[in-house]
């Protein structure tokens, strides 16, 4: 079986059990739920919220530089610091954490394979006490922009029908629901973008919430045409479904060129005039 | 303390896949309702035992799932 392209940024819950002590590392909880974490999280963890702590608070934007600083900063995260993300739901959120994290060039920065799931499911120790880290310096790269992608460059992505991996359940993808089940809907149209293929996120994840080997993450991409050879961008509804495919397609397949479009169907599906496709198979249809 | 009694059960409910994640902690059992895919939380709700946590969180999940609105392809 082949190894991941980037193995190092995946840590197994029984490494995480035996480093929690480690001075170095930072544990970070990013939950979709963000009930979960009190109720009981992994020694030594601290919480982020991805709506209050990890996006701007006044308009739509990821954290700016300075606030991004501020937060690892504040949560004891040094520069040098190995920085450890999980999260519910297969990672969901820890990997939007992960792909901001690395938007602001931090250099060691890790997904802890199976997250909370995995880590509960073993019945390993929880604890509902929150530490507190002294403030560490923090300084911040100017943000790569290579990982994220923005309306024109998707728009022209649609055009030139380059890989588009909307990464939305199949019924969000036709158009039948514009929202997740039990969700509000936050989208004027329903569909995908022209041109875009369908691999539901979750397909990248074992039961156990762990990743799924090298060679099924190629052959679950690859079978939709999504190989590595040209650009890619990944987008679901608001970003973070999409940035843990984001990272597995840039850090366990190794693919060079892949951004995350975290305007996603948000924007996209409330845009006037945009095209769009509905249906499993992409049919056209007028967006208003 | 440790995790106990960690389950996971996939049902319908409304038309609609529904997860119930429950687990033990101490003395309170909780119990977690996801619409499986993506797997975003709709409730997470405690008890005393798995099957009234279950019955508290499959109540909201219900009456969550039965507002999303099925459009016309």
């Amino acid at each position: 079986m082949t190894t991941y392209a980037h193995p190092e940024v995946l840590v197994t819950t029984s490494w995480l059990a035996e480093h929690l002590r480690d001075l170095k590392l930072r544990l970070v909880e990013v939950d979709v739920d963000v009930l979960a974490y009190g109720q009981g999280h992994i020694p030594g963890a601290i919480a982020w919220s991805w709506s209050t702590q990890l996006a701007d608070q006044v308009r739509r934007d990821i954290l700016p530089q300075a606030e991004f600083e501020n937060l690892l900063a504040n949560s004891g995260i040094s520069n040098d610091s190995t920085l450890v993300l999980y999260g519910d739901n297969n990672n969901w959120f820890a990997a939007w954490a992960f792909w901001q994290a690395k938007i602001y060039g931090h250099r060691d920065v890790r997904i802890l394979d199976g997250g909370r799931k995995k880590w509960l499911a073993e019945g390993r120790d929880l604890t509902t006490e929150v530490p507190s880290y002294l403030r560490a310096s923090y300084r911040a790269s100017a943000p790569d922009l290579c990982i994220r992608a923005f309306l024109p460059q998707v728009q022209e992505q649609s055009r030139n029908r380059l890989p588009l991996v909307d990464v939305r359940s199949p019924q969000e993808f036709a158009g039948e629901i514009v929202a997740p089940p039990g969700l509000p809907e936050t989208a004027q149209r329903g569909g995908h973008i022209p041109s875009a293929r369908n691999i539901p996120w979750g397909k990248a994840a074992n039961d156990d919430g762990t990743f799924k080997s090298y060679d099924e993450l190629k052959a679950l991409y690859g079978d939709e045409g999504i190989d590595g050879t040209r650009p890619i961008i990944t987008y679901c509804r608001i970003g973070e479904r999409s940035s843990h495919s984001w990272f597995v397609l840039k850090y366990l397949l190794g693919y060079q060129n892949v951004s995350n479009y975290d305007g996603s169907w948000t924007e996209w599906g409330n845009l006037v005039g945009a095209p769009v496709e509905k249906g499993a198979s992409g049919r056209s249809a007028r967006a208003a | 303390m440790k995790p106990e009694a960690y389950e996971e059960k996939q049902l319908e409910v409304e038309g609609w896949p529904l997860r119930l994640t429950s687990y033990k902690l101490g003395v309170v059992f909780y119990c977690q309702a996801d619409n499986v895919s993506p797997g975003a939380t709709l409730v997470r709700e405690t008890g005393s035992s798995r099957e009234e946590a279950e019955l508290k969180a499959l109540e909201v999940a219900r009456r969550r799932l039965s507002r999303t609105h099925r459009h016309r392809v």
